[in-house]
């Protein structure tokens, strides 16, 4: 047996690992950057221990939907703020989307982003690739070659692909690469122009409209293609009531579709949206309760698998721009994890235990992760969080580049204290 | 009834931040400066030493003079930016502009901007006075406020706007008048019809609200038509088929009028398409209060400014 170099016990805690179905009160060992053992009461002297007890550990928060803004839009967020942002949300791997300047829609690009994201080395940073060359749409990007360079999904995420021979052309290609097609569903026409979900409200304020029917269409369609094609693809960010319906009767017979969905959505409507600031423009946009309470039943009952952020940083000065001229999205990475804490499992919508899959293992089975488990022998990636932690979202302490929220001055219940991603604390409240 | 009511140091964003007697001293306000209008020399010392700049983020001939005007007529010194051709063009964010107009000593600024929302930003990070004068399909509360005082002052008193029809025909969906105006006649109680192809009407409308498919059912026995400006660039948009076929089922013509009362009053914001949405006709009519309308928004305007830059009500 090799030397042991560092050990580090993590004493106490209440330990949920979903995959291993397991949720008790027990210690954890890490030795060498490995998960070494999980059981109550660990009798050995390690290099560092940490009293965890009245916290709640779990594998390490897994994110595939991220926007670090590298290559090109630096000013917004880079792999480092982007991996201090993750750390402290809990997260120890996140997929970054390729909707940068340029586009990551080659291997060259999804080779130095690999290496960009060892260098920074805080967190694993997988790389998503482009769907089609510039995401425009129009001709297939390498898929091949970015699969080879480390690519681990690809999407046109921001863009719907109208263009339904070359969506399904994407899906045939990507067969036999076994990676999956995440798809931003909203058909493109029906939502020109639109910064706010279509609604009474959106009538009353004068803001065109993005009708949740164009996200309905679009997932329509492709629930009938991956059927077609005989092949996997992923919604993004689910946002419509219909749009789980129609994915959970595609389920059902079925066909190999799977969907995410984000915090936002799960709690915020479209009563909030005041025109006169566009913290809260995102796309697809914030819906109606009745949106919420479904993507809820979706997540609960394995329509939708698996939880993600969306942090899509901006620029405050950007987030200045009159509402419909505002870029879309916000940063969701130090909320994302105390928002589902306060807002369904504290007032008893959803098990913490079913949480926590949808934050770890889930996203890990989707894209064929090897993370998101405290088996013994895993890599130790590995988040402590205090449930109980009471805290007011100031954006203007947050770690990501962009100081703005849809949460700022709220109380939150429940907050990362812990984060360790192969064996080394990375993040300390 | 005017005892306690102000709007001194306020914000004019739009109809909703506004209750009943408030709006009231505001008509009460302009009828008695259209009597000042009506003297041979017209300008009152109420807001001398005052600064308005007229910020326009988009263009607008009509307003920009009215408010300009109402400024001027009240001893106040105005300029009139026309923001498209300054330095916004040159990449200036809005907050920019705002504070640097603001370092210039100025009391209040009248916004419009093509997006919805901007006015309400400036409220929120300059501290002039801010007066909306249109944004986006959002809302433009000066021209809500002239219409209804034209209706109060041709048709009905303002406790009794609850025995009218009211009929609003035309674009709604673009409409920040017609948002405007279906506000500010819902807080009177007025009875409120809209006709229009369905593509230029919301899809989710407020419930309250009478929709006809058919524009001869919202005109019919109304006491009021207010006709909307169709913007010529909704044929490019796809929403409609042509000016031609726009004007057949949707113009307002005198033969289309005499379904209303007798004596309805047609209104228009401005600036007309003769013979598109409106006959040429009908827009000359004895029934016609367009012009009215313009004069009444010169005093509004001047009413809005005296209140909320001076607090006084009436100044003779």
């Amino acid at each position: 047996m090799a030397k042991i170099t560092h050990s580090l016990l993590l004493r106490n805690g209440r330990v949920i690992d979903p995959a291993n179905g397991l949720d008790e009160t027990a210690d954890v060992l890490i030795v060498d950057g490995h998960i070494a053992a999980v059981q109550p009461s660990i009798e050995l002297q390690a290099h560092e221990t940490l009293d965890v007890s009245g916290q709640i550990v779990v594998p390490g928060l897994i994110d595939m939907h991220v926007h670090f803004r590298e290559p090109g839009q630096e000013y917004k967020e880079d792999f480092e703020s982007g991996s201090k942002a993750a750390a402290a949300g809990g997260f120890t791997t996140v997929a970054t989307m390729p909707n940068t300047k340029p586009v990551v829609d080659n291997a060259y690009l999804v080779e130095a982003m690999v290496d960009r994201a060892a260098e920074v080395g805080l967190i694993n940073i997988k790389i998503i690739g482009a769907l089609t060359k510039g995401q425009k749409g129009e001709q297939l990007a390498e898929m091949a070659e970015m699969s080879a360079a480390g690519a681990v999904a690809f999407s046109d995420d921001g863009h719907f692909v109208d263009n339904a021979k070359i969506f399904l052309n994407a899906l045939d290609y990507l067969k036999p690469l076994g990676k999956l097609a995440i798809c931003h569903e909203e058909e493109t026409m029906l939502v020109k122009g639109g910064s706010m979900n279509e609604s009474l409200n959106s009538t009353r304020l004068g803001l065109k409209g993005r009708p949740s029917i164009a996200e309905d269409i679009a997932i329509a369609r492709d629930c009938l293609l991956a059927d077609y094609a005989e092949t996997r693809v992923h919604f993004a960010h689910v946002s419509s009531a219909r749009a789980v319906d129609i994915i959970r009767e595609t389920k059902s017979r079925g066909v190999k579709v799977s969907a995410e969905c984000t915090p936002q959505h799960l709690t915020l409507t479209d009563d909030l949206v005041n025109p006169s600031d566009a913290t809260t423009k995102i796309n697809p946009p914030l819906r109606t309760q009745a949106d919420c309470d479904a993507l809820l039943e979706g997540l609960l009952d394995g329509t939708i698998d698996c939880l993600v952020t969306d942090h899509s940083p901006h620029a405050i000065y950007e987030k200045e721009f009159p509402y419909d001229q505002a870029p879309s999205g916000f940063p969701g990475l130090e909320t994302s994890l105390a928002v589902m804490l306060t807002e369904l499992v504290s007032k008893g919508r959803m098990p913490l235990n079913k949480l926590i899959e949808k934050m770890t293992i889930a996203p890990a089975k989707v894209f064929g992760l090897e993370a998101g488990t405290l088996s013994v022998g895993a890599k130790a990636d590995v988040t402590v969080f205090d449930p109980n932690l009471e805290w007011i979202v100031e954006p203007e302490k947050f770690m990501s580049k962009a100081k703005f929220s849809p949460f700022a001055g709220r109380t939150l219940k429940g907050r990362v204290t812990h984060t360790i991603c192969g064996g080394k604390l990375i993040f300390k409240l | 009834m005017q005892g306690n009511v102000s709007i001194a140091g306020r914000d004019v964003i739009q109809i909703a931040d506004f209750d009943a007697d408030q709006i009231r001293l505001i008509l009460n306000t302009a009828v008695e400066l259209k009597a000042v209008l009506k003297r041979s020399i017209k300008k009152l010392p109420s807001l001398r030493g005052k600064a308005i700049v007229n910020l326009f983020f988009e263009p607008s001939t009509r307003t920009r003079s009215s408010f300009e005007l109402a400024g001027k007529y009240l001893g106040a010194d105005v300029i009139s930016l026309n923001a498209s051709t300054s330095s916004v063009v040159k990449g200036e964010s809005i907050r920019d502009t705002l504070l640097t107009i603001e370092s210039m000593a100025v009391d209040a600024m009248i916004i419009r901007h093509k997006s919805e929302g901007v006015p309400q930003f400036a409220a929120k990070v300059v501290k002039p006075v801010i007066i909306n004068a249109g944004d986006g399909c959002h809302a433009h509360p000066s021209q809500a406020l002239l219409d209804l005082l034209t209706i109060h002052q041709l048709k009905a008193p303002l406790d009794q706007i609850n025995q009218l029809k009211i009929a609003i025909i035309g674009d709604i969906l673009h409409s920040r008048v017609a948002r405007s105006d279906i506000e500010i006649f819902k807080k009177f109680g007025a009875d409120i019809h809209i006709a229009a192809p369905p593509t230029l009407l919301p899809r989710f409308a407020d419930g309250s609200i009478t929709v006809h498919d058919h524009v001869e059912d919202a005109i019919r026995d109304a006491d009021v038509v207010i006709v909307l400006r169709l913007q010529l660039e909704r044929m490019q948009a796809g929403l409609i088929p042509s000016e031609d076929e726009y004007s057949r089922f949707f113009g307002l013509d005198a033969q289309r009028l005499k379904l209303a009362k007798p004596d309805a009053l047609v209104m228009h914001p401005g600036p007309q398409n003769n013979g598109l949405e409106i006959s040429f006709d009908v827009n000359y009519s004895e029934q016609s209060a367009i012009r009215t309308q313009v004069n009444n928004g010169l005093a509004v305007r001047m009413a809005l400014l005296l209140l909320t830059l001076s607090g006084e009500k009436v100044v003779l």
